[in-house]
């Protein structure tokens, strides 16, 4: 991924800044700029997620991509965030203690490296609550 | 609109060819399919290419112009199209040439498909499949394709109760059936055994629950049903087409592991065709992974949701079963060159149709079914073939 197409993702990826329809008040999470129940008729604006969530489903993955090798196996799910829309991420968890139901939150980790001179792509993960 | 047939049907064999180019292999299939036709090229009208990425596999774009130049049609300037939806890109290329001859802009239609995967490292060919998915928000944070397939077989296991043993009997029927094949890329029977103890990938899917990575081309030809016996006497009528889309990312389906995109269009086509799940002989469905064909197979109504399992242990599935499903092998044994996967499911059921195909043969087949998806469901294609 070049620079500037990691870049202009920055707050989302990070900070978990989604959007939401002012008009029918459904949350997005990945970031959509056209709400699609309302059409023409919805007004978008961002939307900083609380962060918590419901791990939905999920599996562990062996072989990894290269840009993901050096995490070795590592947890992916679908999460239900508390404000409705669900997310795939990472979540930092022994594989042996992951659940469907389990309540999670939003952390900031470092995802992927890209090469040994690209840059490092940080976003969210998140991690079991206590 | 005119009623369409399949008056002819050509298929390379599929595996790691490599002595075979890009272009030979859909050079190839367009031979055989010509030649089954008894047809020469100079009667082609248009052409219509399914490819997912040769531009990542073989570096390559403009597939339709290449495709036309290397099967002889240059000079003629014949209209050659290439298709995309990632592996259902097959379906939606034989779904166009059917449109294009149904409207009755051509007459004789080629729809072919080809995927030439092996000329890259296998990391590269893993990241090229993954672009079906999406890439900011799925590839981005990790997700591979075998990944989000053991979130759907997760999900439906936590959900319906389905053991390991039964989802691994999918991939056992299926390697029966592509031992019966003389295209497939695996042509060996395998037990229960050999896919429970075979490599973890994503937990729970295990290295024999995954389609392969696989070179392949093939083609069939299409024209008006009312000339259809200018060039065959088993023309294969095509009852119905249809296609449907669903959001690209697996989180933000109504329901993990349901394809709604599969129960649209078949919803679709069962009433194109004015026929029920009941009426269908035989039907090959996408099972990139054995997962996929569970889910499959109940949202095209042959089983009710969360019996697709018990359904494939108690032997339905298999030939002699209530429907047997992917008598080709599947995506499973017969390999998975995406591109060409939804033409070589036509090419396998005008086979049933015609009954040639031998030691895998289904009984009086009379109607057959294909169920082409791109992504994790995204795209879907569904289409049904009978014979008269």
């Amino acid at each position: 991924m070049t620079v500037a197409r990691f870049w202009r993702k920055i707050p989302q990826r990070y900070n978990l800044i989604g959007t939401k329809c002012e008009t029918c008040g459904r949350h997005f999470f990945p970031p959509r700029t056209f709400c699609p129940d309302c059409r023409r008729n919805g007004k978008i604006v961002d939307h900083k997620f609380s962060g918590f969530g419901t791990v939905v489903t999920h599996t562990t993955i062996q072989t990894a991509p290269d840009q993901f090798a050096s995490a070795g196996p590592y947890v992916l799910a679908i999460i239900k965030l508390d404000e409705g829309p669900q997310m795939t991420t990472q979540i930092i968890v022994d594989p042996k203690d992951v659940k469907i139901g389990m309540r999670v939150k939003s952390t900031f980790r470092r995802i992927a490296t890209d090469g040994e001179s690209g840059i490092i792509h940080y976003g969210t993960k998140f991690v079991p609550v206590e | 609109m005119r009623d369409v047939a399949v008056i002819g049907i050509g298929c390379t064999t599929f595996g790691e060819k490599w002595s075979s180019s890009f272009r030979d292999l859909f050079v190839e299939a367009g031979a055989l399919a010509l030649d089954d036709a008894q047809l020469s090229g100079e009667k082609i009208d248009a052409m219509y290419v399914g490819n997912m990425s040769a531009g990542r596999f073989v570096e390559q774009e403009h597939i339709g112009a290449l495709i036309a130049d290397y099967a002889g049609m240059a000079t003629r300037h014949i209209p050659a199209t290439r298709v995309e939806a990632a592996c259902a890109s097959g379906g939606l290329a034989f779904r166009q040439a059917v449109i294009a001859v149904a409207s009755g802009h051509e007459d004789i239609v080629v729809a072919a498909g080809v995927e030439k995967m092996t000329d890259v490292e296998p990391g590269v060919s893993t990241d090229a499949l993954t672009g079906a998915a999406d890439r900011e928000w799925e590839g981005f944070v990790g997700a591979t394709f075998p990944g989000l397939y053991a979130m759907i077989a997760q999900d439906y296991m936590h959900r319906y109760g389905m053991t390991r043993e039964q989802l691994a009997q999918v991939a056992v029927k299926n390697h029966y059936n592509g031992a019966r094949n003389p295209i497939a890329q695996f042509p060996q029977e395998i037990t229960l055994e050999t896919v429970l103890r075979s490599t973890m990938v994503a937990d729970p899917l295990r290295l024999f629950d995954c389609s392969p990575i696989t070179d392949g081309a093939a083609a069939v030809i299409v024209a008006p049903y009312e000339r259809a016996r200018e060039f065959t006497d088993t023309p294969i009528r095509v009852l119905a087409t249809a296609q449907a889309s669903d959001t690209i990312a697996l989180h933000d389906r109504r329901d993990i592991s349901t394809l709604d995109a599969t129960i649209a269009a078949s919803e679709r086509a069962f009433k194109m065709a004015k026929l029920t799940h009941k009426d269908i002989d035989m039907v090959e469905v996408h099972d990139c992974f054995s997962i996929a064909e569970i889910c499959a197979i109940e949202d095209l109504g042959f089983c009710k949701k969360g019996t697709a399992g018990k359904f494939t242990a108690d032997g339905e599935t298999a030939l002699g079963g209530k429907i047997p499903v992917n008598t080709s092998g599947g995506l499973k044994a017969c390999g998975h060159p995406v591109g060409a996967t939804g033409i070589k499911q036509v090419y396998e059921i005008v086979t049933q149709l015609r009954g040639d195909a031998g030691r895998r043969q289904v009984d009086n087949a009379k109607v057959g079914m294909t169920h082409n998806v791109g992504g994790t469901g995204a795209t879907v294609a569904v289409h049904i073939l009978g014979r008269d």
